[in-house]
């Protein structure tokens, strides 16, 4: 290597929270017919990654090429005691093609931890989860997070079949109640699950919302945190450049408190933001 | 006899010295950044466009993804000047780099203005982007026309001691028209250069792929086209040309100083490998020690024939 002694101490600028963290393959499995579950080991600084942050994936290449960009992928699993993180994705494209074929002992190049993540208010005592599809891999590590603060989780999960629930187990390990509704029996539908969750907050009082996945549960959870007058957020995706907030293009208008709107960044002003800075999409 | 020192990585930029010859690319670096990588390391940081009104920028998406390539539509989203002075350059304050103001505007007075308004000591240069509409011309690009690029270049030249550098636009029939246009204006080097306009088609959609519909091309399959068109200025004008377009290491970072650049800028692969810009400056330094060269700057145009000139047919009788 050469002699870098004309650069400065990297302590020059902040230090470095944002890493490319080299992850370790531990599992990389489906867990139903659409989605995969990746396990990966990985570095200190990727462990500290909080509810609602993401990392941005180097997906190998396939038959199809190297995806030019990275990916960007909510966290789905958080665990410092076992040294590993997890992601629970949909092989819909060719970025996630080529994490498929990623196989226990090969390296996964994540940057992050990135974005804002969940911001539970300070003396939260029960919070609602809900979500659908690939949005529920996000609340996995709220549950987690509401635990540890020491509030209940009611976690309403959305799928177009039972089979295709997912993340039960992860949410109840967490200590979260599960309820699941479906579109196949009706149960999902806004009109059906709004007087059941306002039965819940009757038995005991929600006092925070979060949602990710469905434009529908987005509209739902915002009319209940107004009526409610809680607070509430949700995590939302845009096609990424470069995951740091550095070129702009994963914009999304959000609503201002004086009227009008403006553009964010979802990867760094984001990806969750408040249910009244949200739109619909 | 062999020695050990390390090479001398600095190169002269007008009346700048850089302590090596790579920075990032107007748009491609933020505040973020600082979170990944030492930007104390590089040559200069160079910071995103800004312009005197507050921009919001394209509708999305704003990206297309290609091989090796992708488009952009972003817009200059600008929050103003003010901004500027008093959140971004704060930002870099901690990193021991020269900050270079991009600057752009709807009409050649306003850059001059712009210019003027962000003469600040925390600046160590200002990029003129000249890519964007000139809303007095029906919206063709300042730098598309070579008496709007001249207009502009001089205005910013008059309106500030802050030395001036113009990023060239390659979509124009003859480059080098617009470099001579930049040094006799007065500014002290050109970017070589800003992205190729292009557009994406979904078949299956029967739709755009950009929500601007038109977008810039950038990425490492436009580099041999950069590359040219550097080499074509470096020989056309005496000003330093940076060398701009799919770099994605310090290999290609030789390659263009070879062809001529005094210096690069790193764009698109800030986006997908945040250490390239550093990993650059180590390749670079390496590269000059395996050559046997005692400093980076005598890289720069030290491209070799690949034939020997030619020789006078010899005389049968």
């Amino acid at each position: 290597m050469p002699d870098t002694a004309l650069s400065p101490a990297p302590e020059a600028c902040a230090g470095f929270p944002i890493e490319e963290a080299l992850c370790e393959i531990v599992s990389n499995d489906a867990v139903n017919a659409e989605y995969r579950l990746m396990i990966a080991r990985a570095p200190e600084a990727a462990l500290r990654a909080r509810a609602g942050q993401f990392f941005h994936l180097l997906c190998p290449a396939t038959e199809a090429g190297q995806p030019f960009l990275r990916r960007p992928m909510s966290i789905y699993r958080i665990d410092p005691a076992r040294g590993e993180i997890g992601f629970l994705y949909k092989v819909t494209g060719k970025g996630t093609r080529g994490l498929a074929t990623l196989r226990p002992g090969e390296m996964l190049n994540a940057l992050g931890p990135l974005g804002r993540g969940f911001t539970l208010p300070a003396d939260t005592r029960h919070v609602m989860i809900l979500g659908r599809g690939v949005g529920l891999a996000t609340m996995a590590p709220l549950a987690r997070l509401a635990a540890e603060s020491g509030a209940a989780v009611t976690a309403v999960l959305s799928a177009r079949s039972p089979e295709l629930v997912m993340s039960r187990g992860e949410l109840e390990a967490a200590g979260a109640r599960v309820i699941e509704v479906v579109d196949t029996d009706g149960s999902s539908a806004p009109e059906e699950m709004e007087p059941r969750l306002a039965a819940l907050h009757a038995e005991r009082a929600f006092d925070y919302i979060a949602t990710c996945g469905s434009n529908r549960l987005f509209r739902l959870a915002r009319g209940l945190a107004r009526s409610w007058g809680i607070p509430g957020e949700i995590a939302l995706e845009q096609h990424m450049g470069c995951g740091l907030g550095m070129c702009y293009a994963c914009v999304i208008p959000v609503a201002l408190p004086g009227g009008g709107e403006e553009y964010r960044r979802v990867c760094w002003d984001g990806p969750v933001f408040t249910l009244e800075e949200a739109k619909g999409w | 006899m062999v020695t050990n020192s390390a090479p001398d990585l600095s190169v002269r930029i007008g009346s700048l010295t850089l302590k090596n010859p790579v920075m990032p690319a107007s748009g491609t670096i933020a505040e973020g950044m600082t979170q990944v990588i030492d930007m104390g390391r590089l040559g200069a940081i160079v910071l995103k466009t800004i312009t005197p009104d507050l921009r919001q920028g394209t509708l999305p998406p704003r990206v297309a993804e290609y091989r090796d390539a992708t488009l952009f539509s972003i817009g200059i989203p600008s929050k103003g000047p003010d901004y500027l002075l008093e959140h971004t350059l704060p930002a870099y304050a901690a990193c021991d780099a020269p900050l270079v103001a991009s600057v752009s505007a709807d009409t050649a007075e306003d850059f001059g203005k712009l210019a003027a308004y962000i003469s600040d000591p925390r600046i160590a240069a200002i990029e003129a982007n000249i890519s964007c509409p000139n809303l007095k011309a029906d919206g063709r690009a300042f730098g598309m026309d070579p008496e709007a690029t001249r207009e502009v270049l001089e205005r910013m030249v008059a309106a500030t001691r802050i030395p001036v550098w113009a990023k060239l636009t390659p979509n124009v029939g003859d480059i080098t028209v617009f470099a001579r246009v930049a040094e006799e204006a007065g500014c002290e080097a050109v970017i070589v250069g800003n992205a190729i306009l292009g557009m994406a088609v979904d078949a299956e959609a029967m739709r755009p792929r950009l929500g601007n519909v038109m977008g810039g091309l950038t990425g490492p399959a436009v580099k041999p086209i950069l590359l040219r068109m550097v080499h074509q200025c470096a020989k056309a004008v005496q000003i330093p040309v940076i060398g701009c377009g799919g770099i994605t290491g310090g290999e290609d970072a030789v390659e263009y100083m070879l062809a001529g650049a005094t210096a690069v800028q790193v764009g698109t692969a800030n986006f997908i490998r945040p250490h390239t810009m550093t990993e650059a400056v180590d390749w670079i330094a390496d590269y000059c020690t395996r050559h046997g060269l005692s400093a980076a700057r005598e890289i720069t145009g030290a491209l070799r024939p690949l034939h020997a000139p030619a020789t006078a047919p010899t005389e049968t009788v």
